[in-house]
């Protein structure tokens, strides 16, 4: 009662100001025609509310449904436009705020059903039965893939592992929605990518064991991988760091007029770096083909993202900076894939980058470094892991269109955990890179500084040779 | 109840470093308090490893200063090495949350907080991931006193942030950046070696009206362990530590460093050498004079840092020590530090500064 009574004195007060305004004329801050272009912020409109309402009041009279000159205020949308760097804007006489979200969420994409059936009317883009094969020993693989290298970490064979449990539908129907030439762009939960390019089991375990066959030599922890043959960037660790190389990336394909996108991948954690926001800008403003692929699983280690963010998810961030986006369940294939594959159609086709985001939950714990069950509950955990897995599902709908059987399953899983517990053993013997490659790299040639330290660091050696792990060579 | 709080957060300010009724914090009287050695409280020392004193430091610090702050990258649950564990839920989430990740955010928020006469306590989870906040912190909390003719200024700042070897971290876990931020005045940098060093430095750090860089060790986080006053204690910055008297070198290092060092002390002993160990402590503004007496006596001079050796803080010591004391001394300053190369997986024990290193080193500076 009393604030409604003090916010009607104030309005009358207001009222008072704008007609002794009025009386007087127009001052010299006041916008005075709509087809002379205002250079700059109109001054009149950083005077503060007065002037505000002065120009409401001047304009709203003439269309104003106001009976009597009190109403004036309350009068809708004006005809007047101005023009503004950036160009024509009507005005309002309401002063309304923009609301902090939409009344309704942002839908989901979806195309199958939690039983894997495909949702009545739902559009989507056709996979042959080759193609859902693939895909889907491709996702089982990943899984397999996961589970025994994450028990390698276990057993203390690799220093660290990191699995993309509950993740599969984004890692394969994503790649699957490609072409080899696109340029993939990382963050480090997306090996099924590399996976459906071709790199081989073994190929992952060299990187995990840091091996002579491992293209980063070594230098970098386990799942940092990379393949310039198969168009993916090397993993960096620092979060986000990839999305405005994606977009330079990107660029560079359209100068080169290729039928490619760039499409980078990230979490709902580093969508609040700085990194993020600089790349959606550049991204609209260079109009380049790239598409921002969302991972939002929930989780960034064990920050939930009610901490993270308050907008609606990720989705809701591309129209602020122009960009088109869509939200899809990323625990649904085939959504996946047509999202993936109608935003590369436009990103190609249209100069223009796409914002996926694709809503789905870290089953897994961040990392071997993490136990997640310190900060979330186990049921909800097992809910995902179960209910939810993405696997299970897309294997009904394959199974549905009897394109697959139980004995198909038993015999893939089989061979696919032989070939991962060989590439281990393999990986494991295969010995490091030599201590040259400590030194190659720094620079297209090794400078002067480092010649002197490497021959410095021989001599140490050969002083002190059970100081230094055997398995590099010297 | 209402007077009984008052009373209780008046004695906590009193003891505290924190000067009321002005916004940041006042030049000298608040340094008076980190420099003074300060030991109340229980009395009684505990054993205890180094995340655990630091995670001590911030219960002292949150108790008796009832304007102070903790907050970084999953600090919530306690964080990814346990240093902020259960200060969510004894001082709440006001006072002590996670932040979007976003290490600029941090750092600017942090400046904001403190240029409010807070002490903003922020966690950047790994040292390698600091420079997305180099900007807000080499550029504004580093200038923020100056530029305002002293106006305003930041000084309740402290940068938390877990740096160095851990023996599998790789490019991105393992990184020692420290001589950046040496190079900028305004910064104070600081970097523990022990469990007992880390609160009372910490504390110090977080009272100090200047805003501090704290560099962890993480290798050492659980490793080391030693008895460490349970009560409120400060170590003054700015002062060296002799932690090891000789006459022949002197060796000079921080953070996780030392304990190599120590060891290169030990077998030198045995080789009749004898080597006096200075501990920095405070990198910025660091304590010349000790170093100075120590080298006029020893003559040589021996520094070890993890970081990459060109342009790391070590050159800065040897440059600084050559022209204080270029007559006495009686060899070339010897450096002992990390390769030129990003840091290497596989090859970390190459590219370490590593104990036989220093050893070789401290042979050749003696035989000189
Ligand atoms: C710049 C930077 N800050 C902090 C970290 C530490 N860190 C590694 S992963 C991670 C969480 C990332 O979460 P999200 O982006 O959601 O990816 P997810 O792990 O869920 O796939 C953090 C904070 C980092 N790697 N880089
Ligand atoms: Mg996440």
């Amino acid at each position: 009662m009393a604030a409604w009574l003090s916010s009607e004195l104030a309005r009358r007060a207001a009222r008072r100001i704008a007609g002794e305004l009025r009386r007087r004329g127009p001052g010299p801050w006041f916008p005075s025609s709509s087809t002379v272009p205002v250079l700059g912020p109109t001054a009149g409109y950083h005077r503060g509310f007065c002037s505000v309402r002065r120009f409401a009041g001047d304009t709203a009279a003439a269309t104003a449904t106001a009976e009597d000159s009190d109403n004036e205020f309350a009068a809708g949308e004006l005809q007047q436009v101005v023009d503004f760097p950036g160009g024509k804007l009507s005005f309002v006489g309401e002063m309304n705020f923009v609301p902090e979200s939409q009344r309704e969420r942002i839908k989901c994409y979806r195309v199958l059903d939690d039983d894997g059936g495909i949702i009545y009317s739902s559009r989507f883009q056709e996979v042959s039965k080759e193609l859902a094969l693939k895909m889907y020993s491709s996702m089982v693989t990943l899984q397999i893939m996961d589970t025994i290298f994450y028990e390698a970490q276990r057993q203390g064979r690799i220093s660290f592992y990191l699995t993309s449990n509950g993740e599969e539908a984004i890692n394969i129907a994503s790649a699957a929605a490609l072409s080899a030439d696109d340029i993939v762009l990382p963050q480090y939960r997306e090996p099924g990518v590399l996976l459906w390019r071709g790199f081989t089991l073994q190929e992952f375990a060299n990187q995990l064991f840091g091996n002579k066959m491992d293209y980063g030599k070594g230098r970098q922890m386990p799942i940092h991988y990379g393949s310039n043959r198969l168009n993916y960037f090397t993993v960096s660790s620092p979060i986000a760091t990839q999305l405005p190389q994606a977009v330079g990336a990107a660029y560079s394909l359209k100068m080169d007029k290729k039928d490619a996108c760039a499409i980078t991948y990230f979490g709902d954690g580093g969508t609040s770096e700085g990194d993020f926001h600089a790349a959606l800008n550049f991204a609209a403003v260079t109009e380049a083909p790239v598409i921002f692929f969302c991972r939002n699983n929930g989780w960034a280690i064990s920050t939930p993202t009610t901490e993270q963010f308050r907008s609606d998810g990720i989705v809701t961030r591309g129209q602020a900076y122009g960009i088109r986006s869509i939200r899809v369940d990323g625990n649904d294939t085939l959504a996946v894939y047509s999202a993936v594959h109608a935003a590369r159609e436009m990103a190609i086709t249209e100069g223009r980058p796409i914002l996926i985001e694709a809503m789905t939950y870290r089953v897994g714990h961040h990392s071997t470094s993490d136990d997640s069950t310190k900060y979330r509950l186990a049921d909800e955990i097992e809910h995902w892991r179960t209910a939810r897995d993405p696997v299970s599902r897309y294997r009904k709908w394959v199974q549905g269109n009897s394109w697959w059987c139980d004995a198909e399953e038993t015999e893939l899983r089989n061979s696919v955990r032989q070939e991962i517990l060989q590439a281990i053993q393999v990986a494991e013997r295969i010995p490091k890179h030599g201590l040259a490659e400590l030194f190659t790299d720094v620079y297209d040639q090794v400078p002067s500084n480092l010649r002197e330290q490497q021959r410095s660091l021989l001599d140490t050696i050969n002083k002190h040779p059970s100081d230094y792990p055997t398995d590099v060579p010297v | 109840m209402a007077m009984k709080v008052l009373r209780e957060v008046g004695r906590k300010r009193s003891g505290a470093a924190w000067i009321g009724g002005s916004r940041g914090f006042a030049d000298c009287a608040a340094a008076a308090m980190g420099v003074a050695e300060r030991r109340e409280g229980g009395g009684g020392t505990k054993a205890v490893n180094l995340f655990t004193a630091v995670n001590q430091a911030l219960h002292i610090a949150l108790d008796t200063d009832p304007r102070s702050y903790v907050f970084g990258e999953d600090v919530g649950f306690g964080g990814v090495f346990r240093c902020t564990t259960g200060l969510a839920d004894r001082f709440g989430k006001n006072r002590v949350f996670n932040t979007p990740l976003c290490e600029q955010g941090i750092a600017g928020f942090a400046i904001g907080l403190a240029a409010m006469g807070n002490r903003a306590i922020a966690e950047i989870q790994f040292a390698d991931y600091i420079f997305p906040a180099f900007d807000q912190l080499v550029n504004e909390a580093a200038k923020f006193r100056y530029r305002s003719g002293n106006e305003f200024n930041c000084g309740g700042l402290t940068i938390r942030s877990p740096y160095g070897a851990v023996g599998h971290g790789g490019h991105y876990h393992s990184q020692s950046p420290e001589a950046f931020f040496c190079h900028v005045p305004g910064l104070k940098v600081v970097i523990p070696r022990s469990p007992r060093e880390a609160k009372g430095l910490l504390l110090a750090s977080i009272r100090d009206p200047n805003p501090v860089i704290f560099f962890e060790p993480k290798w050492l986080y659980r490793l080391s362990v030693e008895e460490v006053p349970e009560g409120d204690y400060m170590l003054p910055l700015s002062q060296a530590e002799v932690i090891r008297k000789g006459s022949d070198i002197t060796l000079i290092g921080w953070g996780a460093q030392l304990a190599v060092l120590e060891q290169a002390c030990e077998d030198a002993a045995k080789d009749g050498i004898s080597c006096e160990l200075i501990d920095l402590r405070t990198l910025i503004p660091w304590d010349k004079e000790t170093v100075e007496a120590s080298v006029s006596k020893t003559g040589k001079l021996l520094i070890s840092h993890e970081a990459p050796i060109t342009g790391g803080f070590g050159a800065e010591i040897a440059a600084s020590i050559a022209e204080r004391c270029f007559l006495r001394l009686e060899a070339p300053v010897a450096r002992v530090c990390g390769l030129d190369t990003p840091f290497p997986l596989v090859y970390e024990p190459f590219y370490m500064p590593t104990k036989n290193k220093i050893l070789d080193a401290i042979k050749a500076t003696v035989n000189y």
